[in-house]
């Protein structure tokens, strides 16, 4: 029999079930978050113009950079503000 | 601290002896006489019927009575009053043995004294087994055990540990002698590790150095390493999670490179030493394990490169022209340190013909120029790894490394109406605002100058950075401490 200590960080992730999705955007409020990839603007604009022509409401939200995750202060605000969110992973 | 009876000592004379010694052999007759005139104990390490001629012998079998008791060379004898221990002399010396057993002319036909032998508890090979034996030392990380049918290697790659090559498996006693090779408690907390962002201890580095293939000695710059890339200022996180293929490059610099017999001659960048190899691997699987950063996961690397497997090497300070690459990190020459860098496969490049410093750094800007893209500027730094056959062009020529680096950095200057997007029939490039300016390939101190690699050979060689500054990642440089 060999022992051996574990090298990992013996972490037990939790599962935190995601919110259900909606049935309709009716009425709901439409986070868009673009996380600074070049032209993920473009895709997002696009989004938004789709969205506001079905009379939604919607909340732009920019993460300084792609390179890292977002700041606990705009996810905070993000689901504070809006019921669902569309992220750009554009390039 | 009273011991457990089992390894108390019995009371008046005791001596600790191994056959396997001649000083020991040398004094026989004397513990004969000992044990004729005044009673005496002897324990024996390593042959239960050593000596022939003493009946009151003990084995000390598992050297439990010579751990508790600090034995280091045998013979020793000790004198013991009431449990205590009240007199200890080591190898042969008559006037101490008489002094101690309070009996004179012993051992009259032997020399006068004669050094002992290394006792079997303090044996390189053992004393590692024995601390996790007797040592009481508690390790924080669970213990996993593998079946007697279940082959280890695999058992460690099915369980996702291993970076694809084998690993050495992290028994107690090999951590345990990792541990030795630093000063730090096994229970400090290193860094935070992305992207799970978990808490790691001395402890969680040992391990993962052993499974690296790392000798104790090099912990200390696995340790600083793991504190150089967990920081805002390197974004680890990012590193890994990029769809680019860089990773940590490590540089270490100062007499601990020399010390732990780091290379940074012929094939520096190469396969064959140890600690190369085995350092920047360690950190890897720091970032595999401890982190939960795993290719095809929050690894999103297009590419990936042979650095991501782990890419360490040291500055080839000796015959330098230049002081040490981190005292652009503000550290003196000769204090240890590591540098990471976010790096990728260096390509070597070739300059056969140059004899003078200028026409050298020609060839070196216009190779620099197509890291990542030749119309994509200031957004990515370099390793310049400068071999001695062309650093001696400089050396000779008195070109600083600063000097040098403004010399490279000023050749790479490009109007920006060559660079912007769609500018030579390439869509890919800087931003239209930018085409009135003239640019160079780096920032200010984006170029770092390492000297390193055999004596034979007019090459260079570039390693090319990843995205830099606040959006990316900037170099980071720490002292190793002990």
């Amino acid at each position: 029999m060999t022992k051996v200590l574990d090298p990992t960080n013996e972490a037990t992730p939790t599962d935190i079930p995601r919110v259900a999705r909606p049935e309709s955007l009716e009425g709901l409020t439409v986070g868009l978050l673009d996380i600074s990839k070049p032209r993920g603007d473009r895709f997002l604009d696009r989004i938004e113009e789709r969205l506001v022509e079905r009379g939604l409401r919607v909340e732009r939200f920019r993460k300084p950079t792609f390179t890292k995750p977002a700041p606990v202060d705009l996810r905070h605000e993000i689901a504070t503000k809006c019921d669902v969110v569309i992220e750009a992973l554009a390039d | 601290m009273s011991l457990h009876q089992s390894v108390a000592l019995p009371e008046g004379l005791v001596a600790v002896v191994k056959q396997d010694c001649p000083t020991c052999e040398l004094v026989v007759p004397v513990l004969e006489q000992l044990a004729n005139q005044t009673g005496l104990t002897v324990f024996s390490q390593d042959d239960p019927d050593f000596p022939a001629a003493i009946g009151n012998k003990r084995f000390d079998e598992d050297l439990s009575i010579s751990w508790h008791h600090t034995i280091e060379t045998v013979p020793t004898l000790l004198s013991v009053e009431n449990g205590k221990e009240t007199a200890r002399t080591v190898g042969w010396s008559r006037s101490h043995w008489e002094s101690i057993s309070g009996v004179s002319d012993l051992g009259t036909e032997l020399p006068d004294q004669r050094p002992g032998c290394g006792s079997l508890s303090v044996d390189p090979s053992l004393a590692a087994d024995l601390e996790l034996r007797f040592g009481g030392l508690n390790f924080s990380a669970r213990r996993v055990e593998f079946a007697a049918l279940e082959d280890t290697h695999e058992a460690l790659y099915d369980r996702g540990w291993t970076d694809g090559l084998p690993v050495i498996p992290p028994s107690e006693a090999r951590v345990l002698a990792m541990l030795r090779g630093t000063s730090r408690s096994p229970d400090e907390v290193v860094a935070t590790v992305p992207p799970d962002l978990a808490p790691c201890t001395v402890e969680k580095v040992a391990i993962n150095a052993v499974m690296a293939g790392c000798r104790p000695e090099y912990l200390p710059v696995v340790l600083a390493a793991v504190e150089a890339v967990c920081t805002e200022t390197f974004n680890m996180h990012g590193l890994l999670a990029t769809t680019m293929p860089h990773a940590p490059v490590l540089v270490v610099n100062g007499p601990i490179a020399d010390e732990i017999g780091m290379n940074s001659g012929n094939n520096a960048l190469g396969q064959g030493n140890r600690a190369n190899s085995t350092i920047g691997r360690a950190l890897q699987l720091v970032i595999r394990n401890v982190g939960g950063g795993r290719p095809g996961e929050v690894d999103r690397a297009a590419f990936g490169s042979p650095a991501k497997v782990g890419f360490c090497f040291a500055e080839r300070e000796s015959d330098s022209p230049w002081p040490p690459v981190s005292t652009m990190y503000g550290f003196e020459p000769g204090t240890n340190t590591v540098l990471a860098f976010p790096g990728e496969a260096p390509r070597n490049l070739v300059d056969q013909l140059s004899r003078d410093p200028d026409s050298l750094a020609r060839t070196y800007a216009v190779n620099l120029i197509s890291i990542q893209h030749p119309k994509l500027v200031l957004g990515f730094d370099a390793i310049l790894a400068v071999a001695p056959d062309h650093s001696r062009v400089f050396g000779e020529a008195g070109w600083s490394r600063e000097q040098l680096a403004e010399r490279i950095t000023e050749l790479t200057v490009r109007p920006g109406s060559e660079l912007i997007r769609g500018a030579g029939a390439i869509p890919e490039g800087i931003p239209e605002a930018m085409k009135d300016l003239d640019l160079p390939k780096f920032r200010p101190n984006g170029l770092h100058i390492v000297h390193c690699g055999g004596a034979a050979g007019l090459f260079s060689a570039i390693i090319g950075g990843w995205v830099n500054g606040d959006m990316g990642s900037n170099p980071v440089c720490v002292e190793i401490t002990p």
